[in-house]
């Protein structure tokens, strides 16, 4: 527990007591749970770019998967996590890990070294990449968090999840500013993607409507270098 | 009937030849061919390429195509069993309405003199079948648009439809070329000439300042930096135009776009006349000056609104009462600016200042269609610098400047687009392209490498990380030549192919007001506004569009669903800044007017006694220098310079000032940016740091701040990627946006933005940076006249440290707090709102 508070002084973001459980909601978009050493990045969708020229012949830039990954390594680096849980749609589609450029196949396997990695499904990679190594499961309980990729429309207390990409919109002097964020309840958690070529959806669109209650809602919109805290009621369509 | 001799405006006898119906045509009428006609005959008849400047009224038109008709007429239409030819003549022009105007106003003549040739129309909005038919079966002459043109390069029989033409017709080129359009005319124009190398050109172009650059566009230019021109002629004159500035015993305003005080004057001045036409710069002032001008009409004037968001079919109405003479006044953006004849126009009206001279003399062009009368035209200037800017715009006119725009180097991503088109159409050699690509004037100078980078580009994507190659749009073959690797690739460029990106636009559909959540009825379809404008909204918003208040009620798909408001205010106001920059000769202009009392006699006493406060409160800056004014207001203190290069270069600089005061310990907080002025404001005396030489304004001013922090700046610049969209739209990485054909799920496109900040970081000399970065060097920053600003004030910036705001001040103060605040606004915004919160907890 020492380690972990020691740990505390090293990441930036919010803090944000989850039924119990503190956990640091960072600016990169990663959740750190210091208590069970536990890093959690959510929606990474690696080969994003290459699916175009593979499916339409559309040449996107072939640097995501790099981007992606010079982001999330810095952090696994510093805080040297346990356990990471990459929370489901980690490979863009079922033929991304067939397209990863060796030297990024490479540092995927040095960040997996010495912990423990956990693939939660996701509905673009129902079945990962099985020659990467780590776990593989739909879903996983810890203490009293359920971490999900898809999140349930059955109400489930402390689920943690992804999959939609939340992005919170804010207008302040007839300005408005549009940024990536974490949402919550204080029941459900939903993660940002990760992934450098993600977009986002507003927290404000009807998908998001049976999983939240409205009164309660609050959103950590991620900024350049810090996360900000803000209340849902502040946030626009 | 033998040849006749037509001396030529350079001397010279030129032999022409014109049948004899056209002479009997002509005789008929009781007209005679004018000399332009038949000098534009005879070139054509010899072979010639020519470029014909007239003013409008001019009988542009039939010079035009009187070489065409002239030869046509010879022949005898092929029988229903005989082999086509290909078309004889292609007419190009920017505008689709044109073409179907052009056709119209040629009918009559071919019927008169009992000719048999066959004329067509090929626009976006000619039906498929149609397309198909007149590939196989073409006519003798195809009036179309510039996009067509690429269309039909880029198909497999291109080299047989374009194998007879003779000649080919560029209306209105003066605007052509200005932009990615032509460049990609340009373009295909050279794969034209590979076909039928002899074909001949002819240019109708309104006058222009620089006419060799027309004249090289229209021929092959040889390598090797050579330039070969095309003929040229020109007629001068025309009668004077009347212009005056009006005149209203209303206070004119400080600042502002919507000339309100004057518009019972504008109201008094329809009314005294046929039908007038009433120009404005943007859509948002074309609204609320119909708006306003409905409010005093109290003798219900059929005056109506022509804007290019207005639905089509809403426009044609317009277009068409118009020429049956049913209006009385018409307010209108530049959609009417180019040569559509108009009915008995006989006065405009131009609200706002014209930026630019060319551009006022082309607009007023549009009212009295015949060269022999002179124009009217009414100048309403919407605040007091307007009202200098006018003034000298109309001495322009008078003494006949021309300040159209400099042509612009041909395009990268435009270059792209042209190399996958040529492609679609079949094989090429990589050698045989890169000399056709640069015989087109805008591409002359383009270096073999960066030929190659394009077409890399085009291969694979171009990166510096080569991975995919098996994914390749276009490969190299076993016999040297280029060829497509899909015939589907050739069906998806078909879809994109253009250069012409719209901002994103949503359907105004009119409804109910709706108190439920969802399900919106139906309503009719007001126009299409941009998506962003909208997004800013929230429902219960209230704004104008189609000279209505509505009010947002919903956004679903590709619509937004409004009601009507009535004649409430509108909540947002919508205009959105100057559209064009003041042309750089305008602007020396306003300031040799500044400098000079001596031709302050012409402005209302309202401007030239602000001038005279001026004077004695500060100073006025000479024509050539730079007045600098620090003074504190409120609890901040404020440094205001007057460079008059306008909106685009002042907000350029504007943000590498700010970066440089920043840097000296200044602290700014912000500026704003004018046509005329530029504002920064910040926690320090700006003044006295200048004084005590703490800040030498000399150093603040210096050209060196167009390098590093230019470049840095720009990176980060959202101008920056608003220019990346397009470029990479108009080079096929994009695929363009087709409403209610799109794909729902917002996983199936990357945003722009994001694949901008992953190249720039991974790969930033990539061809689509460079693209860019050239781009918006050019326009939306304007950094060349910003870089020629620098360097004419270097030596000449005066400074006047006052204790309170000068007159010529207060213009641009009236504008602080209206604009966003530079830099890391975003990130400040997001503090306030968290803190907010906090603000509350505590509580």
């Amino acid at each position: 527990m020492t380690d972990a508070l020691a740990e505390t002084s090293l990441i930036t973001g919010s803090q944000f007591c989850f039924r119990g459980n503190l956990l640091f909601l960072e600016p990169s978009g990663i959740l750190y749970w210091p208590a069970e050493r536990l890093l959690v990045v959510s929606d990474l969708h690696l080969e994003k770019g290459s699916s175009f020229a593979a499916r339409q012949n559309l040449f996107m830039p072939p640097y995501d998967t790099q981007a992606t990954l010079e982001t999330l390594a810095p952090k696994i680096e510093m805080l040297q996590p346990e356990t990471v849980i990459s929370l489901g749609d980690s490979f863009h589609d079922r033929d991304a890990s067939a397209r990863l450029p060796d030297e990024y196949r490479q540092q995927l396997s040095r960040l997996m070294q010495g912990r423990e990695w956990v693939w939660i499904n996701g509905n673009h990679d129902p079945e990962p990449p099985r020659e990467l190594g780590g776990i593989f499961c739909q879903s996983l309980q810890v203490g009293n968090l359920n971490f999900i990729h898809e999140p349930h429309k059955q109400f489930t207390q402390g689920e943690i999840a992804g999959h939609l990409h939340p992005c919170a919109k804010i207008r302040r002097r007839g300005k408005t500013v549009r940024k990536r964020c974490f949402v919550s309840d204080g029941e459900r958690l939903i993660m940002p993607a990760f992934g450098a070529f993600t977009g986002g959806l507003n927290i404000r669109n009807e998908a998001y409507s049976e999983l939240f209650e409205d009164e309660k809602l609050t959103v950590w919109m991620i900024g350049k270098d810090a996360v900000f805290e803000i209340d849902g009621k502040q946030c626009v369509r | 009937m033998s040849e006749q001799f037509l001396t030529s405006n350079t001397g010279g006898n030129l032999p022409f030849f014109l049948p004899p119906p056209f002479q009997d045509w002509f005789a008929k009428n009781g007209w005679k061919p004018r000399p332009h006609q038949l000098e534009l005959l005879a070139r054509n008849q010899a072979g010639q390429s020519t470029l014909l400047v007239a003013p409008t009224g001019a009988g542009k038109t039939l010079a035009g195509f009187l070489p065409s008709l002239t030869e046509l007429s010879a022949r005898a239409k092929p029988g229903p069993r005989q082999r086509r030819k290909g078309i004889h003549t292609l007419y190009i022009s920017p505008l689709k309405a044109l073409a179907v105007d052009i056709k119209r106003n040629l009918e009559k003549p071919i019927a008169e003199m009992g000719l048999n040739i066959d004329i067509e129309t090929r626009t976006g909005d000619t039906s498929a079948s149609r397309r198909q038919r007149q590939k196989l079966v073409p006519p003798q002459i195809l009036l179309t648009t510039p996009e067509q043109v690429a269309l039909l390069i880029a198909s497999k029989d291109a080299g047989s439809f374009f194998a007879d033409l003779q000649t080919v017709i560029f209306d209105e080129l003066h605007s052509l070329v200005t932009s990615k359009r032509g460049q990609l005319l340009a373009l295909g124009l050279a794969r034209i000439r590979s076909f039928q190398p002899g074909l001949k050109t002819i240019g109708l172009s309104a006058t222009v300042s620089e006419p060799d650059e027309l004249r090289r566009w229209l021929v092959a230019q040889p390598p090797e930096g050579e330039i070969t021109l095309s003929e040229f002629v020109e007629i001068n004159g025309g009668a004077k135009p009347e212009i005056s500035i009006m005149k209203s015993d209303n206070r004119i305003p400080w600042s502002g776009h919507s000339a309100r005080y004057a518009m019972e004057d504008i109201y008094a001045a329809i009314r005294d006349h046929r039908t007038t036409l009433v120009f404005v710069n943007t859509r948002s002032q074309a609204e609320i000056v119909f708006r306003s001008l409905w409010s005093v009409n109290e003798d219900s004037l059929p005056i109506a609104l022509h804007h290019g968001s207005l639905d089509v079919a809403q426009r044609r109405r317009v277009e068409e009462a118009m020429a049956r003479n049913e209006l009385r006044a018409v307010v209108a953006t530049s959609t009417l600016d180019l040569g559509i004849d108009w009915g008995d126009v006989d006065l405009v009206i131009h609200v706002g200042a014209p930026k630019g001279a060319s551009r006022l003399a082309q607009r007023i062009g549009r009212s009295n269609h015949r060269m022999d009368e002179p124009s009217r035209a009414l100048l309403v200037p919407a605040n007091r610098f307007e009202v200098m800017e006018c003034q000298a715009a109309l001495d322009a006119n008078y003494v006949g400047a021309q300040d159209t725009p400099p042509l612009q180097k041909g395009a990268l991503d435009v270059l792209a687009q042209h190399i996958l088109g040529t492609a679609c159409a079949g094989p090429f050699e990589e050698d045989a392209l890169y000399r056709e690509t640069t015989s087109a004037a805008p591409y002359a100078m383009l270096d073999r490498e960066t030929f190659q980078h394009a077409l890399q580009f085009v291969a694979t994507g171009g990166y510096a990380l080569k991975t995919y190659e098996q994914y390749a749009k276009i490969r190299k073959t076993e016999d040297g030549s280029w060829r497509l690797t899909h015939p589907r690739i050739a069906q998806r460029y078909r879809m994109n192919c253009g250069t012409i990106i719209e901002a994103p636009m949503l359907d105004v559909r009119l409804t109910r007001k709706n108190g439920r959540k969802t399900g919106f009825a139906g309503g009719p379809v007001l126009g299409k506004i941009e998506e962003g404008f909208i997004e800013s909204l929230s429902p219960g918003d209230t704004f104008m569009f189609a000279g209505k208040t509505l009010r947002l009620e919903g956004i679903r798909e590709t619509s937004c669903f409004v009601s009507d408001a009535h004649n409430s205010d509108p909540q947002v106001p919508s205009y959105l800044g100057g559209k064009f920059p003041m042309t750089t000769y305008l602007a020396e202009s306003v300031r040799a007017m500044l400098a000079d009392p001596g031709k302050w006699h012409n402005l209302p006493p309202q401007v030239s006694e602000w001038l005279e406060i001026q004077k004695a409160k500060s100073v006025l800056p000479k024509s050539q220098e730079l007045l600098i004014e620090t003074f504190p207001r409120g609890d901040r203190f404020y440094m205001v310079g007057y460079p008059f290069e306008g909106r685009a270069a002042h907000q350029t600089l504007g943000m590498l000032l700010t970066r440089r005061l920043d840097r000296a310990g200044a602290h700014p907080f912000g500026f704003v940016a004018t046509d005329y002025a530029i504002a920064v404001w910040g926690m320090r005396d700006f003044g006295e740091m200048m004084l005590t030489g703490e800040m030498p304004l000399s150093e603040l001013f210096d050209e060196d701040m167009l390098g590093d922090d230019l470049d840095a700046w720009l990176d980060e610049s959202f101008l920056l990627k608003r220019t990346f969209r397009n470029c990479a739209t108009i080079a096929g990485l994009i695929e363009k946006r087709f409403p209610g054909k799109e794909k729902t799920g917002r996983q199936m496109t990357v945003s722009s933005d994001l694949i901008y900040d992953v190249l720039r970081s991974h790969d930033p000399d990539h061809i689509l940076l460079q693209a860019t970065r050239a781009e918006a060097a050019y326009g939306l920053l304007d950094v060349r006249r910003l870089g020629e600003m620098l360097a004419r004030i270097k030596g000449n910036i005066i400074h006047r440290n006052l204790e309170h705001i000068s007159p010529l001040a207060v213009p641009i103060m009236l504008e602080v707090g209206k604009e966003p605040v530079a830099g890391d606004a975003q990130e400040a915004l997001l503090r306030e709102a968290a803190g907010s919160e906090y603000e509350k907890l505590e509580r």
